[in-house]
């Protein structure tokens, strides 16, 4: 593992730090889980949609040339200009030309993970040009000079006191407000205000029709639509696993994905871009950045049927207790996990060992994306690439010997219990990554095998 | 740049997967019809208001009575409201209406389950009215409430115009500590009138 770059368990020590705020960022994700699940419970075909959408998303994976190129047509009929970016950087080089050709030093854009993938800010940035991101939780982040921690929810782990003081710092607010409903006020404010001054916008995209050359936007703030329909440049910038086949499957994936991120019945707003308003420029940019390349991977290429709900999230019990920043990667959490390594296998080897495989995120996935199973494949292909650290190595070699002959195992079982016993110091010290942030419970008496020789 | 499109296009044929059949959505079509209780109860839920007329006359003095204090009232249908603002305000890339106070718009379908209302371009008119405007009140003939987004994508069909929107309750945020704030963006309140 590089150790110049903090992995996943360093990262998640540092957010452990504070235990209060582990257990309001573990319960209040616990809460979003469970308002998913009064959501899913009330649908009685609920098992058959999550069926469907991933039967509609393996169509599109095997006919994912045929349905570019239909989108692609069509969207081109429709007036829009179709860009392709092969990787992250290609894709900010577009933008920045296109920015460039309308002169502005400063626009909105709303949610897009796949500009956060391509640190897309950081990139303008460096050129003069300055993105102010419009979602709310995004902005937070933005002016906290801070990565999303969540897909769905950006700033899940920052307190209102927090976002009250950035609010004061930065919109002037009063000191020490940091009431909701009146931050929000002040926020709406402010981006109104950017919104209107912005002659280009950036969206996301959650769903392109290959029928019709379409794309949906859904946001519960309005935020896509306000900077889209006032701008005379549209901007959205999308991944190529993003197609749907055609507009009647729009019904399957919009009826499952507010339910499965937020336990809404679906987002207050759902936009349908087709054609660019009168005198609007719309372009579509269509970037692969490695999801070529993770398709051909036979394990792996159901990742791309991932619709963005952060479900998957919001249950792991590794993510509420290390936070999404843990994961040093744009999308966090199970999903993240298994998509990051195709970006950099080096980079994001740790990724993949911080789950206990419980397979939570599975079942709660929309598009039944087989997340754990792709966790505990990662493992393999990550050992057998050399990408894990030699203690780990020699450690899981001295697990094989000892687990491999019963005398030896029956033998270090016994010892175990007997210098937990007389000297727990020798285990419960600093240098057992397992006592950090834990206590270990007391060694039993005997082994299961007594036990159950006495019981049975 | 088209030859990334040719490298992407090449990369994606030969690392794509067997094709499959689709699933069939028939199924889904099927089931109760909808009610107007199952939507209101919905709708509410995701903040709504709903109102009830049985008469379209009716909808000028409910929606003074209540939205009493809108300066500019833009509204697709000037019978719906009688202080409806007069300037041309369909002239204009959308900033012309800054100044909304309150949309009024017909919507074409309203969906059950989930409380949602189908708007397009040709409702609208100015594609950023129902966002910019403060607040937004729609009209709902109860005939077209349908119950699922099958239901109502089966109804809306191919595409009429360039753009449509699925609107369900005031735009609203619970990106602070999950509070939930009504009024992020887009219209602070929603009124549904339900024409009977």
């Amino acid at each position: 593992m590089n150790t110049a770059i903090k992995d996943h368990a360093e990262l998640a020590e540092a957010f452990n730090a504070n235990e209060p705020r582990v257990n309001w960022h573990d319960e209040t994700l616990w809460w979003v889980r469970q308002k998913r699940d009064k959501m899913a419970w009330s649908i009685p075909e609920w098992e058959t949609l999550r069926e469907t959408a991933s039967l509609i998303k393996h169509n599109v994976l095997g006919n994912l040339h045929a349905y570019l190129e239909e989108f692609e047509r069509n969207a081109q009929q429709n007036g829009a200009i179709v860009h392709w970016a092969a990787d992250a950087e290609e894709h900010n080089r577009i933008v920045l030309e296109l920015l460039q050709q309308q002169g502005v030093k400063r626009m909105v854009k709303s949610k897009s993970m796949l500009t956060e993938e391509c640190h897309l800010n950081h990139y303008l940035a460096d050129h003069g040009i300055e993105v102010i991101d419009t979602d709310l939780g995004e902005r937070i982040v933005q002016l906290a000079k801070e990565p999303p921690s969540h897909i769905v929810l950006p700033c899940i782990h920052k307190k209102k006191e927090e976002i009250g003081d950035l609010f004061h710092i930065h919109l002037g607010t009063p000191a020490g407000n940091a009431d909701p409903q009146f931050l929000t006020a002040a926020a709406r404010l402010h981006l109104r205000s950017e919104f209107i001054q912005s002659r280009v916008a950036i969206t996301g995209v959650n769903f392109a029709v290959a029928e019709t050359g379409e794309m949906v936007v859904c946001t519960n703030e309005g935020n896509a639509d306000m900077g889209a329909h006032l701008a005379d440049v549209h901007i959205a910038c999308m991944g190529i696993e993003k197609l749907i086949p055609q507009r009647k499957h729009l019904g399957v994936f919009l009826r499952l994905l507010a339910r499965s991120a937020t336990g809404q019945p679906i987002t207050t707003y759902s936009s349908h871009f087709r054609t660019p308003k009168p005198g609007q420029q719309l372009h579509i940019v269509l970037v692969d950045n490695g999801r070529s390349r993770q398709l051909g991977r036979e394990d792996f290429r159901n990742s791309l049927k991932c619709i963005r709900c952060g479900a998957c999230m919001n249950t792991c019990p590794v993510y509420r207790r290390s936070g999404g920043h843990s994961y040093h990667n744009a999308i966090a959490g199970p999903i993240g996990a298994i998509l990051a390594p195709n970006l950099d296998m080096k980079e994001y080897a740790d990724l993949p060992f911080a789950s206990t495989l419980c397979g939570s995120c599975s079942n709660v996935c929309p598009v039944k994306i087989d997340i754990h199973q792709q966790l505990y494949k990662w493992r393999q292909v990550l050992v057998q690439d050399g990408q894990t650290n030699a203690a780990k190595t020699a450690g899981m070699k001295m697990m094989t010997t000892v687990l491999s002959r019963p005398g030896l195992y029956r033998f270090a079982g016994k010892m175990a219990r007997w210098v937990m016993r007389v000297a727990p110091g020798v285990v419960s010290n600093r240098f057992n990554p397992w006592y950090k942030q834990r206590e270990l419970p007391p060694p039993p008496a005997e082994s299961f095998e007594t036990w159950y020789k006495k019981n049975r | 740049m088209s030859n990334s499109r040719d490298k992407i296009l090449a990369a994606v044929k030969q690392n794509q997967p067997p094709a499959s059949q689709l699933p069939d959505l028939a199924p889904f079509i099927s089931g109760a019809p909808a009610s107007l209780e199952a939507f209101r109860k919905v709708a509410e839920g995701m903040g709504s208001h709903l109102l009830e007329v049985t008469d379209e006359a009716e909808i000028p003095a409910l929606l003074h009575e209540h939205y009493p204090d809108m300066e500019q009232v833009i509204t697709t249908d000037p019978l719906l409201h009688a202080r409806a603002a007069t300037f041309d305000w369909l002239t204009g890339d959308g900033r012309q209406l800054q100044q909304a106070d309150l949309a009024i718009v017909r919507a074409q379908l309203g969906v059950a389950e989930n409380g949602a209302l189908w708007l397009t371009e040709k409702e609208l008119q100015v594609r950023v009215l129902p966002f910019i405007a403060q607040h937004l009140a729609v009209v709902l003939d109860i005939n077209t409430i349908v119950p699922t987004m099958h239901h109502a994508y089966e109804k809306i069909g191919g595409p009429q115009t360039g753009f449509g929107v699925f609107i369900a309750g005031p735009s609203k945020t619970a990106d602070i500590e999950q509070s939930l704030v009504l009024g992020a963006h887009g219209a602070k309140s929603l009124t549904i009138i339900i024409k009977k």
